[in-house]
């Protein structure tokens, strides 16, 4: 449990710098198809980006858009933030943008399809403002646009 | 950081209408943050799947995030995983 201790520090330490947003309530969609019917979509804050992309910055609050297609091993990890070893996403991206995972379910019949798209968000956004009012909503229309039913989101 | 990211894009994606879940790492950002459904895991910063390369492990706790979707209570919804945090019975 020493660790486990460690990582609390470290997660303290980082949150001086942060300025938490506070919230009294949660939005509600409930969710009116079984899963194996339902369109998925994956939303990842760990900063991967494929190889024409440009890569993040910094208190970055733009996203990349992911195809379906890719194979994850082209993803590189482009989070910068100091406070999380980087080696488990460089040695598997399904770590924090579990696509193979999700492909799998989808030829097992677990869930109905994935989307054609995902999104990639950097992670470390001290000042999220343009996050919540611009880009968040406007990743949130284009998957409604697309027909998606369910969002599963991780971050690193 | 990035768990407080990830609240703020699933808030925007469920309220157009689209119901979402999250994997966290950090409670106290989950509890003010309030993101509709988020499964609380034990392990370190970076490993929100638990382990690189073990897609066992990978699919249980998909699995369990999941499930989320099925409660019927009244969001915020956070739950512990059932798995053990890596340095559980080592240190």
């Amino acid at each position: 449990m020493a660790s486990i201790r460690k990582i609390d520090h470290i997660i303290q330490f980082f949150m001086k710098f942060y300025r938490i947003q506070r919230y009294k309530t949660s939005p509600h969609t409930p969710l009116c198809l079984p899963l194996n019917e339902c369109k998925v979509a994956l939303i990842t804050t760990a900063g991967f980006y494929l190889p024409e992309q440009v890569p993040f910055d910094s208190n970055d609050c733009s996203y990349r858009e992911i195809p379906n297609s890719i194979q994850t091993q082209v993803l590189s990890a482009g989070h910068k933030s100091e406070a999380y070893d980087k080696r488990g996403i460089e040695s598997d991206v399904n770590l924090a943008f579990p696509l193979d995972r999700f492909k799998e379910l989808e030829i097992e019949g677990k869930i109905g399809s994935l989307n054609h798209r995902h999104f990639s968000f950097m992670g470390s956004i001290t000042k999220p403002k343009s996050l919540i009012k611009r880009t968040a909503p406007e990743v949130a229309q284009m998957l409604k646009s697309d027909g998606v039913d369910v969002a599963f989101l991780t971050p690193v | 950081m990035c768990n407080q990211s990830v609240g703020l894009i699933q808030r925007a994606v469920e309220e157009t209408g689209i119901s979402t879940v999250s994997i966290t790492l950090v409670e106290s950002i989950a509890k003010r943050v309030k993101p509709p459904r988020a499964l609380l895991v034990p392990y370190r910063l970076g490993h929100p799947l638990g382990e690189p390369n073990n897609p066992t492990l990978q699919h249980a706790i998909i699995a369990e995030t999941l499930e989320l979707l099925q409660d019927e209570g009244t969001p915020p919804i956070l739950k512990s995983s059932s798995q053990k945090g890596e340095f559980d019975g080592q240190n």
